[in-house]
């Protein structure tokens, strides 16, 4: 089998526009400028691009439609829609093209107008006949009753759950670009007006518009671009059902699947691991993946977040650029999760940045709590 | 080899549902299937039609506020005969509804709008 750890690096990253973009732009829009701004970050050209992969909620056929809208025939193109984890899968997917032979230059990329046109007119549902009856709020109840069950099994509290968006309320705090940056405290949290419980607003990702892209290439062309490149050194995907009813184990996310499959393809294990971008759509996400993924153990979650351990200054930075819950969510929020690991280990991230970042683990989920895709990252010192 | 599906496995549901019965499937080695469907999962194998007793425990539970209207259960059901469903406890605050509760089944009749569907209420004195 070919040789994976480190056959591609991102080497462009850049958001498109964020928040409430201008009217009547459309997700293409935004992964088209998504495009042009990662292949300029990297000093790139589109007439380069030989892989395409992106997903939108808002396009059935996402490839397709940025193929036309660029004017590119690349070799490779994929629209893999898994949920906010598609970006992990495309990230493993560029791995396999490159390892084949099939492409050089891949871009990722993304974009959602999901704040201008509603949640519900941006994400349409399939029909879910024994489901559909009982109007579960989706996703927020799917990932409330995983919360009712960690609730149930190991003590943890909303109070605890309410830490994990104040953390990442005050790493918001260091990113100009996020959209809610005002002080968050505990009991607002808990006042907030109640979705499903135990989910106030503030236990739920935001909805914003938004996109970006990720530029991948091999590590031989990777030598000679503007930004110093994150290696790719290993992927794991995970789908252990589609609806919340088929979940195996409520309290054990695909992540504990996902995780070793990635930490054994990167070689390393979960103490290596210098920043963790873990997709935050609701508090209780962040304590499924720290404990699947290893940090802490199954059930003591809630206690290491309310401890401070993920906030800024704690010891496992979590989330760094404000996550789902205050820098921005689209929808399908996994790209981003990308472009802040690489950027902690290009050095690029201002106030937010951590020291000497070798290693960033990016995790994606999608679906409710479904596809749990992870991406480890590592500077060329790892390599 | 050509044998086509006379009904869809939601319709054979729906029709028990219309007599009172919440139905589900078994394998052949006896394992219990929920939702319906046309074959086994994991083996592809037949599946077999079975009346539950309609019997079960809440797994977990969300009171959903929606912006218009009062607040309402959505929990997952344990069935005694071995599958999970999603349902709503009825006659009961919503947040009242606890995991390890005991619930039986009840059914919704159909309207213009609507299929017939299965509901829990509390079990008396459980």
């Amino acid at each position: 089998m070919a040789k994976l750890r480190g056959n591609a690096a991102i080497v462009g990253t850049a958001e498109s526009d964020l928040g409430l973009v201008a009217p009547d732009m459309t997700p293409f829009d935004l992964m088209a400028q998504g495009t042009m701004r990662a292949l300029d970050n990297c000093g790139l050209e589109l007439s380069d691009v030989d892989g395409y992969f992106c997903a939108t909620s808002q396009s059935r056929m996402a490839a397709m439609a940025m193929c036309e809208y660029l004017g590119i025939q690349p070799k490779y193109f994929d629209s893999t829609q898994i949920g906010g984890s598609s970006f992990m899968a495309h990230v493993a997917h560029v791995q396999a093209a490159i390892a084949a032979g099939v492409c050089e230059v891949a871009v990722v990329a993304y974009g959602s107008t999901q704040r201008t046109v509603s949640r519900a007119a941006a994400s349409q549902r399939d029909p879910l006949p024994h489901e559909d009856p009982y109007r579960p709020m989706m996703p927020p109840s799917a990932y409330a009753m995983a919360a009712s069950r960690h609730m149930h099994q190991y003590g943890t509290t909303r109070e605890q759950l309410a830490a994990v968006a104040v953390a990442a309320r005050d790493w918001a705090k260091l990113n100009p670009v996020a959209f809610r940056r005002e002080d968050l405290t505990i009991e607002e949290v808990l006042n907030a007006p109640m979705i499903s419980y135990p989910f106030t607003v503030r236990d739920c990702c935001l909805v914003t518009d938004g996109g970006g892209a990720i530029v991948l290439t091999t590590p031989e062309r990777a030598k000679d671009l503007k930004q110093k490149p994150a290696y790719v050194l290993g992927t794991g995907e995970y789908i252990s059902h589609a609806t919340i009813t088929c979940m195996p184990d409520m309290t054990v996310s695909g992540a504990a699947h996902s995780g070793p499959i990635a930490y054994k393809a990167a070689g390393i294990g979960v103490k290596d691991i210098d920043v963790f971008e873990l997709y935050d759509a609701f508090t209780i996400n962040t304590l499924l993946f720290l404990e699947d993924l290893g940090v802490v153990k199954k059930g003591e979650g809630g206690a290491f977040v309310a401890s401070g351990a993920i906030s800024p200054g704690g010891k496992t930075p979590v989330n760094t650029n404000g996550g789902g819950l205050s820098y921005c969510h689209p929808g399908m929020y996994g790209l981003f999760l990308l472009i802040e690991a690489a950027r902690q280990i290009q050095g690029v991230c201002g106030d937010r940045q951590q020291k000497n970042v070798d290693i960033a683990l990016a995790h994606g989920n999608g679906g409710v709590l479904s596809s749990q895709c992870t991406v480890i990252l590592g500077s060329g010192d790892t390599l | 080899m050509s044998d086509k599906a006379e009904k869809s496995p939601l319709a054979v549901f729906r029709e028990h549902c219309a007599k009172g019965e919440l139905a589900y499937q078994v394998t052949k080695d006896g394992e219990a299937i929920y939702y319906p469907r046309i074959v086994a999962p994991v083996t592809g194998g037949k599946l077999d039609w079975k009346v539950s007793k309609g019997l079960g425990t809440v797994y977990a539970t969300t009171t959903v506020y929606p912006r218009k209207g009062d607040p309402y259960d959505v929990s997952l059901i344990d069935i005694d005969e071995g599958f999970r469903m999603m349902s709503r406890v009825e006659k009961i605050e919503p947040m009242k509804v606890k995991i390890g509760m005991r619930v039986k089944v009840r059914m919704i009749p159909a309207t213009e709008k609507e299929p017939v569907y299965p509901v829990f209420d509390p079990v008396e004195g459980a």
